[in-house]
């Protein structure tokens, strides 16, 4: 069901909620958290379809904000809402509030009185994010704020910005799509030999902030020398492209030429084929709300991780990975 | 410095790292009874889902032992039907042919020397070629009478026994053994193959979430543990129903009966998690430490005839369907007095617990499919209301239901809006499927992963299924002696004596 409330405020919103609850049943009973969505007008359908499906996982109420080109500008100041529920919101509740000239300046103030009572609060800038998002109003009165470094205009400088301003609980999806790397990474060397990493290499395109953040963590957890490669675009496929971990009894290699399917060579072992899918929107979203405390080990990686990181080295972009370590 | 790694340290899995699952080591598992129901619904279902998830290594391999003219292809076919029709995770075509790769299949029957070493060559090849380096899991999905014959099979050809670096588990399902003497002997069998630690004991009631949250529910919350013992607790009931009858399992299930079905492993458990101490760590060997303490204090009723009630359904109409009796289901013995339900009165011997029985019932074609644990507290001083006031409310209770619907459920009174002062039985509810929408895993998809990583606080020890034996058998002694079980009317809460055994007392069985 959707009930669209053109020209609306906060109070009117919530009032709305409570009726459709009444006559609709108990649907927002057990609604565990509060997403707050900060975007721009006409880009808030991907985000919604997102947290809709995150909310198969995490039942919520989600609150879009977003706004156009005119804020605090001298046109007609006006807020425009929606609310879905029911077959349109999954098992989300959905409000959108699309607010126009000088109502859109205060987000914090269209917000609050639409937050589920003691629930977290996650906030998340599905495109560009606040110069500080910690001290952004939404930021502020959120539990975990989470950034997309790869809709930034700028990947890669974005992370030195993260890092200039990481406040416990900040996170980005460039973190989160790395979970599935990380896990079989770590799976390896959970098995014998118990041989220490002496150099690694990471391989990547040079939009793939990461890549970047892949480097920074085994630095980081390794204590070992990472060369981090990054090839050109328009050859080879986005994102991260390989990783090789050199240890005296051999070298583990990951490669995901292109596809879904990466390759794993190991010393004394037959290569593996490994499921290694790129993350839909979904699930990076339902994996960040799985936890809503601070994520202290991606605050360590983006702090001390990346400073720690050599800059990168750009390679000829062939199609085959160079692979300088082991020459 | 590179940092040191060592099998109890791996500098990738930081402690504040909370994203990373934890993903089964190169390993094997081998099947037995892989024709079986239980294979086709629920273990290969649970590998493909496991391995959907990301948490299979991709050196992993599946293996079939049956008594059936098969090909790998044909036993690859048997799976991939199995796992289109009864997976909960989507299909997912690269998953299913990683997955295939690792898929073969070994025929023979149990006694066959040369079947054996076919299975041998098999995993060796495996091992080499798939990468399955030596680690393996024996699935005995078999009666318990071919345990012998099959341990004895992978002793001889050499498959039980790892080489460094490696480990080899045996993994076997109820029934374990029908008393304490032939729980022992069975057990006695395995561990002479296998050593008790790589030995694990299949429960599912203990892979379920609820199940497991009742940890979670007692010592994660301030809430409970001060109202959890006999100061306020007037008394527990754990029930276990089934809607069905014994259907095709008449074979099986004539000389078993409800307690050894059930109530000696599935309830005692349940009781066990509801009534135990605190453990000091979630480890395996704290756990089981304190459901052996409040197993060994569990004590039956002196009075076994008023305190234990059994029954067998009767034939009738149930929900609209014209059903059989027990006595007359398809290859029953029409004489059997093996009871169909099963009720009785348990007191635990701790402080704690003194004074409060544990009321435990099971049984088959009642009322409906459900399997909850009910606290139910003593009554408040009702000197403040009058009778009339209060006379529809109960006593408080907090029900775990454990399946299905699965949530915890408070009962406590409140007044009925209007003028006057009515005091009514009102409920607060918690549904894992509202706060928590995402399916549950399977209880075997977490039970195959914890015996590939070897984890396993949640399979019983041999010591917790002796102690239960210790507990049944004198009932089931009792009960051999007393002829035939009481009939009841299918869709029906069990025979009289059960509601009696409770009036005895002055209570009665919530209605589930």
């Amino acid at each position: 069901m959707i009930v669209d409330l053109p020209n609306t405020t906060t109070a009117k919103v919530s009032k709305a909620l409570v009726k459709i609850r009444e006559e609709g049943g108990a649907v927002a009973l057990g609604r565990v958290l509060t997403l707050v969505i900060a975007t721009e007008i006409g880009h808030e359908e991907e985000a919604i379809e997102a947290a809709n499906d995150a909310s198969r996982e995490h039942p919520m109420r989600v609150i879009v904000v977003s706004h156009g080109d005119d804020v605090g500008e001298a046109g007609e100041p006006r807020v425009d809402a929606q609310i879905r529920v029911g077959g349109d919101a999954g098992a989300s509740e959905v409000i959108v509030l699309q607010a126009h000239g000088a109502a859109a300046t205060d987000e914090e103030g269209l917000v609050t009185g639409l937050l589920l009572p003691d629930a977290p609060v996650v906030a998340w800038w599905p495109g560009v994010a606040p110069a500080v998002v910690s001290e952004s109003p939404i930021g502020r009165m959120a539990q975990r704020r989470i950034t997309d470094a790869s809709s930034q205009p700028d990947p890669l400088s974005f992370l030195q910005h993260l890092e200039k301003t990481y406040a416990p609980g900040d996170t980005d999806f460039a973190w989160t799509r790395l979970t599935l790397w990380r896990a079989q990474l770590a799976a390896v060397l959970d098995q014998p030999p118990y041989d220490p990493v002496i150099g690694v290499e990471v391989r990547g395109s040079e939009d793939s902030p990461s890549t970047g953040l892949l480097a920074a963590w085994l630095g980081l957890q390794l204590d070992a020398p990472v060369s981090h490669e990054i090839s050109k675009r328009g050859t080879g496929s986005s994102g991260i492209h390989g990783v090789t971990m050199v240890r005296r009894s051999g070298t583990i290699e990951l490669e995901r030429p292109e596809g879904n399917i990466a390759s794993l060579t190991q010393p004394g072992q037959p290569v593996h084929d490994v499921s290694l899918p790129r993350r839909s929107l979904r699930d990076c979203l339902a994996e960040e709300l799985r936890r809503l405390d601070p994520d202290d080990l991606y605050g360590e990686v983006i702090k001390r991780g990346l400073a720690r990181l050599a800059a990168p080295v750009e390679v000829a972009s062939t199609s085959a990975p160079a692979k300088g370590l082991h020459k | 410095m590179p940092v040191d790694i060592t099998p109890d340290f791996n500098p990738l899995r930081a402690p504040t790292d909370r994203r990373l699952n934890r993903i089964a080591g190169p390993s094997g598992l081998i099947i037995f009874g892989v024709t079986g129901d239980l294979s086709r619904k629920k273990l290969m279902p649970a590998v493909y889902d496991l391995a959907n998830r990301g948490l299979l290594p991709p050196g992993f391999a599946l293996v079939g032992f049956a008594r059936r003219d098969w090909e790998d292809q044909d036993f690859e076919k048997v799976v991939y039907d199995a796992v289109k029709q009864y997976s909960r995770t989507p299909f997912d075509d690269d998953v299913w042919r990683q997955l295939a790769q690792g898929i073969r299949f070994v025929s023979g029957t149990f006694d066959d020397d040369a079947a054996f070493e076919e299975l041998a060559k098999t995993i060796h090849e495996l091992d080499a070629h798939r990468g399955t380096m030596g680690n393996h899991a024996f699935y005995l999905s078999i009666p318990p009478k071919s345990f012998p014959v099959v341990t004895e099979q992978l002793r001889r050809s050499g498959l039980a026994a790892p080489k460094d670096d490696q480990w080899r588990r045996v993994v076997i399902e109820k029934p374990f053994g029908s008393d304490l003497a032939t729980a022992r002997a069975l057990n006695d069998v395995v561990e002479s193959v296998f050593p008790a630690d790589s030995v694990f004991r299949i429960d599912h009631y203990l892979g379920k979430e609820t199940v497991q949250n009742i940890l979670a529910l007692r010592f994660a919350n301030q809430l409970y543990e001060p109202i959890w013992n006999s100061n306020y607790v007037d008394h527990v009931q754990i029930t276990m129903a089934e809607d069905i009858g014994v259907g095709g399992r008449a074979g099986y299930y004539d000389g078993i009966g409800a307690a050894r079905d059930v109530i000696q492993n599935h309830l005692l458990q349940l009781l066990a998690l509801t009534a135990m101490e605190e453990p000091v760590s979630f480890d395996a060997k704290d756990l089981r430490a304190e459901k052996e303490k409040v197993l060994s204090a569990v004590r039956i009723p002196e009075d076994l005839a008023n305190f234990t009630a059994r029954g067998q359904y009767s034939g009738g109409w149930q929900g609209g369907e014209k059903v059989l009796g027990f006595l007359e289901e398809d290859g029953m013995n029409p004489e059997s007095l093996t009871e169909t339900y099963a009720a009785m009165r348990l007191s635990i011997d701790t402080r704690r617990w003194s004074g409060v029985p544990f009321y435990l019932r099971a049984g088959k074609r009642l009322g409906r499919r459900v399997t909850e644990i009910a606290v139910v507290f003593k009554r408040a001083p009702q000197y403040l209301f009058e009778a009339s006031q209060t006379e529809t409310l109960g006593q408080n209770a907090l029900v775990i239901r454990v399946q299905p619907d699965e949530g915890v459920t408070i009962r406590f009174g409140s007044k009925v809006p209007g003028a006057g002062m009515q005091v009514r039985d009102v409920t607060m509810d918690f549904g894992y499927g509202h706060a928590f929408t995402e399916a549950s895993p399977e209880a075997y998809e977490r039970l195959i992963l914890d015996v590939l990583l070897g984890d396993p606080p949640l399979f019983p020890r041999h010591e917790e299924v002796e102690l239960s034996w210790k507990i049944l058998d004198p009932i089931e002694e009792f009960w051999a002696t007393q002829g035939q079980p009481e009939q009841y009317r299918p869709g029906t809460w069990g025979p009289e004596s059960a509601d009696a055994m409770m009036a005895r007392e002055g209570r009665v069985w919530r209605r589930p």
